[in-house]
């Protein structure tokens, strides 16, 4: 078996993401390679060979891939499949975008989002937001498999020395333009790599009242997230939300403030090691998932907390 | 211009799903059954456009089973003019869905096709995708905001670090995340209206489209089950567990 990890990158720096894909890659077995497509992205194919059990690197530097347009891709990545028995990234909103478009291109159905490999062909993945995990086997002679990240440990960053081989293929199917983005610019730590995160539900009554959560987390080192009705109130920014249609996260840390636990959130963040729940209702379902429930309302709780920090 | 909209029947997202007994599917015997909140997003979003008089015709189209008609006849009432049922008794996966569609598309000639981002049952999140494959349209999912301006689509994409803008030429997919808009409700005329809007029937095999399985469906279980813990009594004790117990911060 050979296996192409495709890997995520903002053309400066390996997204750490992609480590979780090599780990998946890793209990399926076999050969593994990575592709790097972007632009003036040297410094990302260096990284990746650094990456420990790596076999080569695939090196496509075209202003064609430079926003990872799926169109783009799915055509590199279709064309670069030949000898590969599975293809893999890590389930991103970059890779979900570009990674059923390759499916269909190569006639083949693709597994999003697994949490699991049972064997080369056979892998458990989440359905129903979580509620259930099918057990789900390809009968496909390729497979097209998106890596749930937070279910597999990050591979290491070094050790590697793979060889990297420039791919001079450029597709530009000009279907669409990048015209621009918004990144959120933040110091603390990125949601969904966090070994802490912090979110702040409906609760918290305001965006003002909001910045209580960033106090928290600042304190704690921690990430920021919300849930889905403090986004919709304009509290957060939908970056932060956590939840089904949002991030997953699976932090050592999670906790929880004036968030009720819609099964919609829990999907986002039930995997985490230690959940804290602090709400002023003691029937919130958030406490069925929590290891600690603190009943109380959040604005005597959070500056009590803060002290005792 | 002509849109689109496919659109899946799927169980209610208020409905608990479990696994049937024997383990093999998940039981969906008797349970309330609606239109995929992401697909109702897509349809509400064609009628806007053509409320702002951008959209001449919307056509709604479901790939499944003969019920499928139920959540068109929701799309017709919410403002489609007519609709389309691939009636198929096997279950479908998003590769086969996506070639009926891509040769519905050859048919109509829609110059967008709007499609919610992933159904809440199987959360595949792949035909929007793969129909952009199978014709060769450009494709911006996730979309929170669209706009069609001079035969182009500029779509903002809700991404891992925020939002990103894409201009499309049409035609072309899109496919709806949560905050494109808010669906409306169906009113009643609006409802006895659709009743009365074309529905046709066609099928996989008349649309030349082979939907056998691709993956084998080996079974479904619950995920496990995560012991609720302890009421701390106030917040110095909660500070102390983390500390000292769990050994977290």
């Amino acid at each position: 078996m050979s296996i192409l990890i495709v890997a995520e990158h903002d053309n400066v720096s390996l997204n750490a993401a992609t480590l979780n894909a090599v780990t998946a890659a890793l209990e399926i077995g076999g050969d593994i390679d990575m592709l790097v497509a972007g632009k003036d992205s040297t410094s990302v194919a260096e990284q990746a060979a650094e990456v420990a059990n790596i076999g080569k690197i695939l090196h496509a530097n075209d202003q064609a891939y430079e926003f990872g347009l799926a169109e783009n891709l799915a055509l590199l990545v279709a064309e670069q499949s030949a000898e590969y028995s599975h293809i893999l990234a890590t389930a991103t909103t970059s890779a979900k975008n570009f990674m059923p478009r390759v499916a269909a291109l190569l006639d083949l159905q693709a597994i999003s989002d697994i949490i699991a490999v049972v064997s080369d062909d056979t892998f458990e993945r989440p359905i129903y937001a979580g509620s259930m995990i099918a057990t789900v086997k390809s009968n496909d002679p390729k497979k097209i498999i998106t890596v749930r990240g937070t279910a597999f440990d990050a591979a290491a960053t070094s050790g590697g020395s793979a060889q990297i081989i420039p791919i001079s293929s450029a597709h530009d199917a000009q279907k669409s333009r990048f015209i621009g983005e918004e990144v959120a610019e933040s110091d603390r730590p990125e949601l969904t790599a966090a070994g802490t995160v912090v979110s702040g539900g409906r609760a918290l009554g305001s965006e003002e009242n909001f910045s209580m959560i960033y106090k928290l987390a600042d304190t704690l080192g921690a990430a920021v997230g919300a849930s889905r009705a403090a986004v919709d109130a304009g509290y957060a920014p939908n970056d932060m939300q956590v939840g089904q249609t949002g991030k997953i996260v699976a932090p050592d840390l999670y906790v929880a403030v004036g968030i009720s636990g819609a099964i919609q959130h829990l999907a986002g963040m039930k995997d985490s090691k230690v959940i804290v729940a602090i709400n002023k209702d003691e029937e919130a379902p958030i406490f069925s998932v929590a290891d600690y429930g603190l009943v109380a309302d959040l604005f005597t709780a959070l500056p009590e907390i803060e002290a005792e920090l | 211009m002509k849109v689109l909209v496919p659109v899946k029947r799927v169980v209610d997202y208020n409905v608990k799903v479990r696994p049937k007994a024997d383990g093999s599917d998940a039981d969906l015997a008797n349970l309330k059954m609606s239109i995929n909140p992401f697909c109702e997003i897509a349809v509400e979003e064609a009628v806007r456009l053509k409320e702002k008089g951008m959209a001449s015709e919307i056509v709604a189209v479901s790939v499944g089973q003969e019920q499928s008609q139920e959540q068109l006849r929701t799309a017709l009432a919410l403002g489609a003019d007519r609709a389309i049922l691939v009636s198929t008794d096997v279950v479908v996966e998003p590769l086969a869905v996506a070639k009926c569609l891509q040769k519905l598309c050859a048919r109509e000639e829609p110059d967008l096709v709007l499609l919610g981002k992933q159904a809440i049952d199987g959360d595949n999140n792949q035909t929007g995708q793969m129909l952009g494959a199978l014709t060769g349209y450009g494709q911006a999912t996730f979309a929170s905001d669209l706009l069609i301006q001079n035969s182009e689509a500029t779509v903002v994409r809700e991404v891992d670090g925020g939002l990103q803008t894409l201009s499309l030429s049409l035609p072309a997919i899109v496919t709806a995340d949560l905050r494109l808009n808010e669906p409306r409700y169906a009113s009643l005329p609006n409802i006895m209206k659709a009743k009365r809007k074309p529905l046709e029937t066609v099928t996989p095999e008349e649309l030349g489209v082979n939907v056998a399985l691709r993956t084998n469906l080996i079974g479904v279980k619950l995920p496990p089950d995560r012991q609720a813990g302890i009421i701390v009594e106030d917040s110095r004790q909660l500070v102390d567990k983390l500390k000292n117990e769990a050994k977290v911060i």
